[in-house]
């Protein structure tokens, strides 16, 4: 399969680590920041294969874990109360709120769909006039585009029973707070390829430089990541800080302006609540007050308080890279993917889950 | 190919309540055409139950299917539900001969639909060389169902020569699958709504009893255990057989067969090959020896042209079911905790 395959040869993967392990001289921390990076580290066996020296440490790169409890709630509430037709992503529907998931709320006899992409819900909204129709808009930038295009497109349309429940984060201001946190151990960073096809690399800049850390754009499939890993660690073993693109044959240096522009049209950047971390300043998207109508957090006003995380779960020192998973006493034990205490173990993505399904520390 | 019965001429177009009361409605129903069509000296008798001869060692299995949407491309629900129960009875190395027929049919079910299904039934029954000895219909108010659910049971005698059991699995056996995998999971996918996708994907539903019967004939105990991936896929399967019979698996992903179109659509909706949904394929556990020779003969079967061995049974790691990656890493492959659902990017 091609565009595949040929990041996924064996020979070339070997040929690799060989470098890598030729290359490093000292112990290196070095942090991917994408939840589909780490399920590529974990489904593909790579964290075994690189040397000892080499730390991967799985960053908040999640979008379906750090949504905050709340407003997993709210839309749980949207959909069992107010008779909405609430669509979502797939791996959203099993997150826990703060009673119940997004599949029980269904199993209760909630109108909860599964969709690909939101342009589907103002479809559905469309076909039932009498409906009213709720898109939960999560995501990274990545999904960014997608959410504001389904807000115009049903804008433009006169599509009054549509609406969007938009808890986007964003990933610079992430690594930010990451590093800044006074524990992190972090030299260097993979960035979040898919995010940077979106918004470019020139973010990265005054981040590396002012921090003097290695930032690499990657990509997802296992020679990109492994390809990321030789550039950070090259960097790093040559006291280089610098922004690199090892995704270039997707990601360019400005981005993707159309893209940019819609999410600009629709969205401005606000304070955003990371579950399992806290807030962190200007790193989440908030709906225009032009396209209030479509907003459903305003729309219908829902007031569902933060409700409190497990005291067990130490998912932010997990996401901040400061403990593994199984250095966490929950893990495996009270703590499953059946049942999760906290935001890493609540999607395949989430570093927690990922270790549980694929390392086979523990027994499922 | 779509076959075609004639449908007989009906004064009604929807299936309602009073099909499934037992009154003149149900009887004009199944007489207008239903038991013609599945017509056997067995059925025929319309007694209560079948009276059947069966002698020695007899295979007996049941499912029921619930599919949406019930026509799918590559099949329908009626063909799956022939074709789930012969090849679960295959599975025990049975030769399957009698299948009961149960249908719940939500009211409004067109009858087109419901015709469809049954010629559709009638033919996979045919090909797998059963027929339908009993059966019933109901009919469940609108809401109450998801347009039709189908039951099938089924017996038959097993093969003098089947010795298939867990506890015959062995250190060094190989495992061998059937054909491509995840072929049908995908076919629903790609019609299923708010998901849909343009592809020539079709589900691999079909009867797998004389490819086995076969196999069973030449190779007879070297087949320690036969077993179709069908929901949960090819990892769910062999984790259970992993913890069940408390033995090692290792299973090697550059051998896995699997159909470009259809690996493609899992990459494209963040789905896992592996725990995707098979109707058309086996699993075999046969000993070291016999493999090589079980695989070629499979091979020049349609059913099993593109057979592959996976992977084998180690003493290390009991009750684990490790996956080497097409680079060379290992990782556990362990049961999900649910459906598996599409991955946000």
């Amino acid at each position: 399969m091609k565009y595949m395959s040929e990041y996924r040869d064996p020979a070339l993967a070997k040929k690799y680590l060989e470098e890598i392990k030729r290359t490093v001289s000292r112990p290196w921390s070095i942090m991917e920041v994408c939840g589909g990076q780490t399920h590529s580290l974990v489904k593909n066996g790579i964290i075994e294969m690189l040397p000892d020296k080499v730390t991967m440490i799985h960053g908040p790169g999640c979008p379906v874990c750090v949504t905050p409890l709340n407003l997993i709630d709210k839309a749980i509430y949207l959909a069992m109360e107010k008779g909405v037709v609430l669509c979502s992503f797939g791996d959203m529907l099993r997150v826990p709120g703060s009673e119940k998931s997004l599949l029980e709320a269904k199993a209760e006899g909630a109108d909860v769909r599964i969709l690909y992409s939101p342009l589907e819900a103002v479809k559905i909204a469309e076909d039932n006039p009498d409906k009213e129709v709720v898109f939960f808009a999560v995501g990274f930038e990545t999904t960014a585009p997608a959410n504001a295009l389904s807000v115009v497109h049903a804008h433009r349309r006169g599509v009054k029973n549509y609406s969007i429940l938009a808890s986007h984060v964003l990933v610079p201001p992430a690594i930010k707070a990451v590093i800044d946190d006074e524990e992190s151990k972090i030299d260097g960073f993979l960035a979040a390829g898919h995010v940077c096809t979106i918004m470019g690399n020139t973010e990265y800049h005054p981040l590396s430089a002012e921090y003097k850390v290695p930032i690499v754009v990657t990509g997802f499939e296992p020679l990109d990541v492994l390809q990321g890993i030789l550039m950070v660690i090259r960097q790093l073993e040559q006291s280089k800080s610098e922004v690199e693109n090892q995704y270039a044959r997707i990601v360019r240096e400005e981005g993707n302006p159309e893209a940019q522009k819609i999410i600009n049209e629709v969205f401005e950047v606000r304070n955003q609540m990371w579950r399992g971390i806290g807030e962190i300043p200007d790193s989440g998207y908030a709906v225009r007050e032009k396209y209030v109508e479509y907003d459903a957090t305003k729309k219908y006003n829902v007031s569902i308080s933060e409700a409190p995380e497990n005291p067990l779960c130490i998912s932010g020192q997990i996401m901040k890279g400061i403990k593994k998973p199984f250095e966490c006493s929950q893990f495996g034990k009270t703590c499953k993917p059946t049942n999760p205490l906290g935001a890493p173990m609540v999607s395949s993505e989430g570093a927690c889950a990922a270790y549980y399904h694929f390392s086979g520390m523990v027994e499922a | 190919m779509q076959l075609q019965c004639p449908m007989p001429k009906l004064d009604f177009d929807v299936i309602t309540l009073g099909h499934g009361s037992g009154g003149v409605l149900t009887n004009k129903l199944l007489d207008s055409g239903v038991f013609d069509l599945l017509s056997n000296d067995i059925l025929d008798e319309r007694h209560d139950g079948a009276f059947l001869e069966l002698n020695g060692k007899t295979a007996f299995s049941t499912d029921s299917f619930l599919v949406s949407p019930i026509f799918f491309p590559g099949g329908n629900i009626g063909e799956l539900a022939v074709n789930g129960t012969v090849n679960d009875l295959a599975m025990c190395g049975a030769t399957p001969k009698y299948l009961s027929l149960s249908f719940i049919i939500e009211e409004g079910l067109p009858v087109k639909e419901f015709w469809d299904i049954l010629v559709a039934i009638k033919f996979a029954c045919k090909k797998a060389g059963v027929q339908i000895v009993t059966g019933d219909t109901k009919v469940v108010e609108k809401g109450k169902g998801d347009k039709i659910f189908i039951n099938t049971s089924g017996v038959g005698p097993i093969h003098p020569k089947a010795h298939i059991s867990t506890q015959n699995i062995a250190v060094g056996d190989k495992i061998i699958i059937s054909g491509n995998i995840a072929s049908h999971g995908m076919a629903i996918m790609s019609v299923r709504e708010g998901l849909e996708f343009d592809s020539e994907i079709k589900s691999d539903t079909t009867n797998l009893n004389h490819t086995i019967i076969e196999l069973i004939d030449a190779y007879g105990a070297d087949i320690h255990l036969l077993t179709d991936p069908t929901r949960g896929g090819v990892a769910t399967v062999l984790k259970e057989i992993a913890q069940s019979s408390e033995i090692g698996i290792d299973l090697f992903q550059k051998d896995l067969p699997i159909d470009d179109q259809v690996a493609s659509a899992c990459e494209l909706l963040g789905l896992d090959p592996l725990y995707v949904a098979n109707e058309g394929l086996f699993i075999a556990f046969v000993s070291e020896a016999s493999a090589d020779a079980v695989l070629e003969r499979l091979r020049q079967d349609e059913k099993g042209k593109d057979a592959q061995i996976i992977g084998s049974v180690v003493g290390e790691h009991p009750k684990q079911v490790i996956m080497e990656s097409g680079i060379g890493g290992k990782r556990v492959i362990s049961m999900l905790p649910g459906e598996q659902l599409p991955r946000i990017c």
